[in-house]
């Protein structure tokens, strides 16, 4: 579904992304761990369309798709959709409107019919129950006032309203309790089915706990540096990235 | 008897002074002598002000000698217009019962329905109230007026014959809101001039939503000046949804006296128009007294909207709010002066002033003026302004769901105008002005009256 080939991106003239390659087929997860500043985080952001980054190479194919030609919208209406490492707050705009017109913008753009008023709040409750967010959340404004694991749980809980083909979760584990974690993590595994497929981009294991992938990509210098299954993650975990460093600074010397 | 009088070859203010030398016959006319014995201190006072320029210091960001340039009709007396307005402008606010009068060029339009009113309260022609209640009147008019302070306030005081009267006696609350809807309408460039006077006895409560309309496609100038008394424990709600074409210019004069532990709230929604300039005074003159001032502005093409505020607290524990939003786009520009003045005394002063503008576009501009004067040493006070632009990571974040990006903006533009909206104390019409500021967002606000004219604002030239 997605092909990232050579993907090279700078932002302010420092380049970032150096040479990204990597493939994402339907029903697979994919874990992107590095140590921070690796680019990790600019890779999610290219990827849902954030106009900061210049693009000086590469391509980036969704569904066949020139994907970096895409708007952003569009990006979200054919099926991406970014969890944001830091969810915006939007005051003055309540949940409910929010969401009433992303879903029904997507859906338009699907071919599907708009929800009706009752249509609509009888899927926002349903969804709502799949993230434990409080219902009092949704008539309040987008984000605004809400606590960090409440912010995270309505990243999914939005994920789950516009039923994404590939989500892209950016450090979605951090700042977030234990019990806060299991809860995501239930809403995203809920998610899960052979026709979508998950992106975490995270800098600990602790997620892949309960978020299992298929493949652990560590991202290094903006580049893909090592692919391996989930047993990397475990030894990142005991090891840390000093020795992919060193590994690597080796190579380069 | 001539009903109209045109200027002639206009250089304003030597116009407007042998206008009414002219006329004066017609000016005086069916008013009473309260009335008439200010005109000429009125005229001296215009004469020496002058038409507001930029080198006033109060006029700083408006410059209105272009609006008076041409030829205008004005009206002296009282013109029929030969449409029964009132079957056209039923109320037009769902789920909200409303008492409706219509005001045309200044003027209260004389086939108005009689309203089913408490007993002693007074709706209806200033210059009718003016000769059948002449002392009542008389006790009020023009003292919160200085004609020497404001070429507005001077011109409007020496041109007044009519416009709007309430007078509610004490202890009677109207629930029900009276809604004024005022028209401008006529074949030839115009000049009008409204004068209202309104009194909220003690324990008294009124609510009333002025609608400023322009229902032909000719150029106008109104000048219409209102004076409120707010007696003890009185509240008292001031809604004013200003909606003109570009071609008008509406000048507003409010001026509020209010007494001990009344309560007022203001909010004027500057929808569309050419030029416009809102003056509001308030003077807090009881103990206890608290006012709320807010307002929001939505322009685009060459709109220019000016508000002006001026709060003083003249006495102690007196609580003031003021709140004014301005979305500027394109070539549009406004300006906001505000400015708080706690007297010598006037301790346990509560006294707020924000102003926001949201710069939709590069050519858009706003000047912002927050002022605060303060006599006396145990006071809360602040005031603050600041001027953006759209915030683009919200604007990114909503684009990330599916939003488009007009979508989006408007979501962000409604939101930012929505929290002056919010303070609206009459649920349905807060309804009502949210889905008008939708509506002028998205350019169709001459669709949403239900009006049989063909007023598109976007179509005017």
């Amino acid at each position: 579904m997605l092909k990232i080939n050579n993907l090279h991106v700078s932002i302010e003239g420092k380049k970032i992304l150096k040479g990204i390659n990597l493939e994402i087929n339907p029903g697979e997860v994919h874990a992107i761990m590095g140590p921070n500043g690796s680019g990790k985080s600019t890779l999610a952001n290219v990827l849902a369309g954030r106009e900061d980054y210049v693009i000086e190479e590469g391509e980036v194919t969704f569904f066949g798709e020139d994907l970096l030609k895409l708007s952003p919208e569009d990006r979200a209406r054919k099926g991406l959709f970014l969890s944001f490492q830091y969810p915006v707050e939007i005051p003055g705009v309540s949940m409910v409107n929010f969401m009433k017109t992303a879903v029904n913008e997507v859906r338009k753009y699907r071919g599907q019919k708009q929800l009706t008023a009752s249509e609509f709040l009888k899927l926002m409750r349903e969804k709502k129950e799949l993230v434990e967010l409080n219902s009092d959340l949704a008539s309040r404004s987008v984000n605004e006032g809400f606590s960090g694991g409440e912010k995270k749980r309505n990243e999914i809980f939005q994920m789950a309203m516009l039923e994404p083909k590939l989500s892209i979760l950016d450090e979605t584990d951090s700042g977030l309790d234990i019990d806060a974690l299991r809860t995501v993590a239930s809403g995203v595994n809920a998610l899960k089915s052979p026709q979508n497929a998950t992106v975490l981009v995270t800098h600990y294991q602790r997620l892949l706990d309960y978020i299992v992938p298929d493949y652990v990509h560590v991202l290094y210098k903006g580049r893909i540096v090592k692919t391996a299954g989930k047993e990397l993650a475990f030894e990142l975990e005991e090891k840390g990235y000093d020795w992919i460093k060193k590994e690597l600074d080796e190579e380069e010397s | 008897m001539k009903e109209t009088v045109a200027t002639q070859n206009y250089t304003a203010v030597e116009d407007i002074t042998g206008l009414y030398q002219s006329n004066t016959e017609l000016f005086l006319e069916g008013s009473p002598d309260f009335m008439n014995d200010v005109r000429g201190k009125a005229l001296d006072d215009f004469v020496r002000q002058g038409i507001p320029s930029t080198k006033d210091e109060n006029y700083k960001y408006t410059d209105l000698r272009p609006v008076f340039e041409g030829d205008f009709n004005v009206f002296p007396s009282y013109v029929d217009q030969e449409i029964d307005f009132l079957s056209l402008f039923k109320c037009d606010v769902p789920k909200l019962d409303t008492f409706v009068i219509l005001t045309v060029n200044g003027w209260y339009y004389q086939r108005n329905r009689n309203l089913d009113l408490p007993e002693g309260v007074i709706i209806g022609s200033l210059a009718q109230a003016a000769r059948e209640h002449p002392e009542l009147v008389a006790q009020y008019y023009g003292k919160q007026v200085k004609t020497g302070k404001d070429p507005l306030a001077a011109l409007n005081t020496l041109l007044a014959k009519d416009g709007l009267f309430i007078y509610v006696p004490d202890n009677i609350v109207i629930e029900k809101p009276l809604q004024v809807i005022n028209l401008l309408r006529a074949k030839n460039d115009s000049f009008s001039t409204q004068r209202n006077l309104f009194i909220v006895g003690k324990n008294s409560q009124l609510k009333v939503v002025f609608c400023d309309h322009t229902l032909s496609k000719k150029k106008f100038v109104s000048n219409k000046l209102t004076e409120i008394y707010v007696q003890e424990n009185a509240v008292f709600d001031f809604y004013n949804i200003q909606n003109q074409h570009n071609e008008s210019a509406n000048l507003n004069s409010t001026f509020i006296c209010q007494k001990a532990s009344s309560n007022i709230q203001i909010n004027t929604a500057s929808l569309h128009g050419g030029v416009v300039r809102n003056n509001l005074e308030v003077l807090l003159n009881g103990e206890y007294a608290e006012a709320n001032v807010y307002g929001i502005s939505l322009t685009d093409n060459k709109q220019h909207v000016d508000n002006y505020t001026h709060v003083d607290h003249a006495k102690p524990n007196c609580t003031s709010n003021q709140l004014f939003k301005n979305v500027l786009d394109e070539e549009s520009t406004g300006a906001f002066a505000g400015r708080i003045h706690v007297w010598r005394d006037a301790q346990k002063t509560v006294a707020f002033q924000r102003n926001n503008n949201v710069l939709m576009s590069a050519n858009a501009k706003i000047d912002t003026k927050p002022q605060l004067v303060i006599d006396a040493n145990d006071v809360k006070c602040s005031h603050g302004a600041t001027v953006g632009r759209i915030d683009t990571e919200a604007l990114f974040y909503l684009r990330a769901r599916g939003i488009s990006e007009k979508e989006a903006k408007l979501l962000l533009m409604f939101a930012f105008v929505h929290e002056v909206i919010a303070q609206i104390r009459v649920k349905p019409l807060q309804e009502r002005l949210d889905e008008l500021v939708d509506k002028r967002f998205r350019g169709e606000i001459s669709k949403c009256h239900k009006c049989m004219f063909d007023c598109n604002p976007k179509s005017l030239k």
